[in-house]
């Protein structure tokens, strides 16, 4: 069906479609109206499925664990203060190897007290074994909320995957929005460790040196094999409902002398100072990252970068760029822009292409010589 | 691309307005996207929307400088915000208030959005409701047209006085 809608709402009919048999969720701004809706599909009975509100974030993830280690397909959503406050039981759904998908509006975290999109949030938590993606269009976020099911509860990654959007910006922006019934393309969810009471088994329990090491590199293992099971999910979904994606998005890029490199909403408005940018005789081009974990293997040599980071990891630098460099050998021109839902349009995009000096950081409207 | 901006005061129905009107160009089978700029939500706070309507598929997110209409629920938003920046040198405005109304220098309709609430008693928490009865006026200027608009309020709201109010302001709005 062809429709307008919210991001937040075309996360919530994605879940819709995808049944969930639990969801525990605690509101937070600005990902509240995706639980709200989700509350309501159940009301309605759109949505036979167990809802749990909780006391707090830490308890949403908690039942979500409690609910997907029974092998039920299980979802929450969060923001920015309350994912931090879920960070140790976000841990915990990774290192149980448990298929939970979560979606995550980005915003800023206080003090001081902000509302508005920035991606540190989903960053902080990285290196938690969860599989994150960043969506710039509503109808991505359907779609990749619809896909992450597919993909975390695929055997050969046993992951959970965080869906990021970015808040107001994109969860409450209204766009086209095509819905699909996913029919076989998400199966009945099979989790091979299910607990079981025919067949008794210890969960949680103390885990020794040896077998604890060898856990997390099955972590690493499946979360390496993902990338693949990732294509493979993006490749079958283009045949079946005529959407594509991959671990980036590319725009112009092919023949780009200069590329911007950004993530979210901004990467799309990128798209615009692109081609004002080839307008004006300057070959630019730019490139979306959707998946950071796993983190993209790219081909950028050979051309300028700007990398515009909604984030930053202080005594460090902007963590987008940074990963960039750590797998690549770029020296890009580092922006850090857009912290707390500052406003970044598709002429500073282009100013900050035009303005690139290779190798330096640069604070956006904050100073030109950090 | 047509851009439109929206002044309101929280609780008058301003974001819903943007996309009703983004909902409605949608119907009318164009491209629409409706991006509220969000302060704290508060009720009585000033309130800015944004909604873009184009032919091709919408990629810019950043708020609007430079619209094409100015839309203002609330006059006494026009004290604290300069509703006008930026406004397009042949920019329009629409202003919800009784009798006529001049904006140097562009097109200005008035429309009395709060007596055509009250007279159909359109009231939701003590604040009569504005974003129905609007998009009569937007279609009267030929943004949207008003089948779209009587759809996409059909589409958001079950209350058929919002279709009313919407053909009330119609009538009522001399383009």
């Amino acid at each position: 069906m062809l429709t307008i809608a919210t991001g937040n709402k075309a996360v919530a009919a994605a879940v819709k479609e995808v049944r969930p048999a639990v969801v525990a969720a605690y509101p937070i701004t600005p990902q509240t109206e995706i639980v709200e809706q989700i509350a309501e599909y159940v009301t309605s009975g759109e949505l036979d499925c167990r809802y749990i509100p909780v006391e707090s974030e830490h308890s949403a993830m908690a039942a979500c664990i409690g609910a997907s280690v029974t092998g039920a397909r299980t979802f929450t959503a969060t923001s920015s203060h309350g994912l931090m406050y879920m960070h140790e039981m976000v841990n915990w759904a990774a290192g149980a190897r448990l298929p939970i998908v979560m979606a995550n509006v980005n915003r800023a975290l206080g003090p001081g007290w902000n509302v508005w999109a920035e991606h540190t949030d989903s960053l902080q938590e990285r290196d938690t074994g969860w599989l994150q993606v960043y969506v710039s269009t509503v109808q991505e976020a359907y779609d990749a909320t619809i896909m992450a099911f597919r993909i975390a509860e695929h055997h050969d990654v046993l992951l959970p995957v965080m869906v990021n959007l970015d808040g107001f910006v994109l969860s409450h922006s209204m766009q086209r929005l095509e819905t699909l019934h996913p029919g076989d393309f998400i199966p009945p969810m099979e989790l091979p460790h299910a607990i079981d009471t025919a067949h008794p088994a210890g969960y949680g329990t103390l885990t020794g040196p040896d077998d604890y090491f060898r856990f997390r590199w099955d972590i690493e293992r499946s979360m390496r094999r993902s990338a693949g099971i990732i294509a493979g999910t993006e490749q079958e979904f283009a045949d079946r409902f005529g959407r594509s994606y991959g671990p980036v998005h590319e725009y112009r890029f092919e023949d780009a002398d200069v590329v911007v490199i950004a993530m979210g909403t901004l990467a799309k408005e990128a798209e615009v100072a692109i081609d004002k940018l080839r307008d004006e005789g300057i070959r630019a081009g730019s490139l979306g990252i959707r998946w950071f974990r796993p983190f993209p293997d790219l081909d950028l040599g050979g051309r300028d970068l700007v990398v515009i980071d909604r984030d930053y990891s202080f005594g460090f630098g902007g963590i987008l760029a940074q990963s960039l460099k750590s797998k690549h050998r770029i020296d890009p021109y580092t922006v850090i822009a857009g912290l707390g839902g500052q406003e970044v349009t598709f002429d500073d995009i282009a100013s900050f292409v035009r303005e690139r000096r290779p190798g330096e950081e640069h604070w956006f409207g904050v100073s030109d010589d950090v | 691309m047509y851009e439109v901006r929206i002044h309101s005061r929280g609780g008058q129905g301003g974001v819903t307005a943007a996309r009703l009107l983004a909902l409605a160009a949608f119907r009318d089978g164009r491209y629409a996207t409706a991006c509220p700029f969000y302060g704290a939500e508060r009720r009585g706070a000033p309130v800015v929307s944004y909604v873009r309507i184009d032919d091709h598929p919408i990629r810019v997110y950043s708020q609007i400088r430079n619209p094409d209409l100015v839309v203002i629920l609330d006059t006494s938003v026009m004290d604290v915000v300069d509703v006008f920046q930026g406004l397009k040198p042949d920019g329009r405005v629409v202003i919800n208030a009784t009798g006529t109304q001049e904006v140097a220098g562009h097109a200005t309709y008035s429309v009395d959005l709060t007596g055509i609430a009250l007279s159909l008693d359109l009231v939701v928490a003590g604040s009569p409701i504005l974003n129905t009865p609007v998009l009569g006026a937007l279609a009267k200027m030929g943004i949207v047209s008003m089948d779209s608009v009587k759809m996409a309020i059909s589409e958001m709201f079950t209350d058929v006085r919002n279709v009313r109010a919407a053909k009330a302001a119609y009538q009522e709005l001399v383009p």
